[in-house]
């Protein structure tokens, strides 16, 4: 594993990742998301609205995931010190955020015609509403110090402590007594019907791939800064 | 607003927001590269 923490050979892998990951995620979610608007049969309960599922599902299983990803690239660059751990962490940060932002848009606008509500403050949404400000909190603190690896240090300790909110999020439907379903698929299977299923775990995968797009794209975009950087500053005292 | 309307809702949300996060990380990469 260490032998690709090189940014070299990094970017070797990364440049043409970034082309394959763009395609294979814009195909799946294609084929997801018309699969799912389409050709996927309406809920016996919910009618049209469950087709929200196909969106909202994927960018929640996401969001959650981003964060475990940042816990680890956390725990990375604090313990080994490696710059490409930090720079992952700061590529990662915002991706997260826009999923679990559009997590909470999406179930707030499937809550409406299901629930009767946009909101209400239960332990599952207002814990996927700290998750996102444990996001933002990241961000914050990476651009808190001029020197871009202090910084990261700092997001790193967040990232890390933030971890504590996955099994919250995770439990919240069963501790609380809340308006939000309790989870549908397990480790052990799924209660939810093969016809809704496939789509919903090829648009998964899809959001997947995109999300792996974006976080290459902002690695790249951050190693040619920080390379810049490096740049001027041995000119500036050479 | 009919079931439709919050469902197609949902996806314009879900398409804007992967979008711009797609164009802005694509972006920032070009401009940090170039």
């Amino acid at each position: 594993m260490h032998r690709y923490a090189n940014p070299k050979r990094f970017l070797a892998i990364a440049r043409p990742a970034t082309g394959l990951t763009l395609l294979a995620g814009a195909l799946l979610v294609g084929i997801g998301l018309s699969w799912g608007l389409i050709f996927a049969p309406a809920d016996y309960l919910q009618g049209e609205s469950v087709r929200m599922l196909y969106v909202h599902v994927p960018m929640a299983w996401l969001a959650l995931g981003g964060y475990l990803g940042l816990g680890i690239a956390g725990i990375t660059a604090l313990v080994w010190k490696h710059p490409l751990a930090e720079v992952a962490l700061a590529a990662l940060a915002p991706v997260g955020a826009l999923y679990a932002a559009l997590c909470l848009i999406t179930g707030s606008i499937w809550g409406r015609p299901t629930w009767g509500t946009w909101w209400v403050w239960d332990g599952r949404l207002t814990s996927m509403l700290v998750l996102f400000f444990l996001y933002i909190g990241v961000i914050a603190l990476i651009r808190a110090h001029d020197d871009v690896r202090t910084g990261a240090r700092m997001a790193a300790v967040l990232a890390i402590v933030g971890l504590i909110n996955l099994p919250i999020i995770k439990f919240s439907v069963e501790w609380w007594n809340t308006l939000h379903q309790p989870a549908s698929i397990t480790l052990s299977g799924s209660s939810i019907d093969g016809a809704m299923l496939w789509p919903l775990l090829t648009s998964a995968l899809g959001f997947l791939f995109l999300m792996a797009a974006m976080v290459l794209m902002r690695m790249r975009a951050l190693i040619a800064e920080r390379l810049r950087i490096a740049r001027s500053v041995r000119l500036a005292t050479a | 607003m009919t079931q439709t309307d919050y469902v197609l809702a949902a996806y314009l949300v879900m398409a804007i927001g992967i979008g711009g996060g797609l164009l802005w990380a694509y972006l920032s990469m070009r401009a940090a590269e170039r």
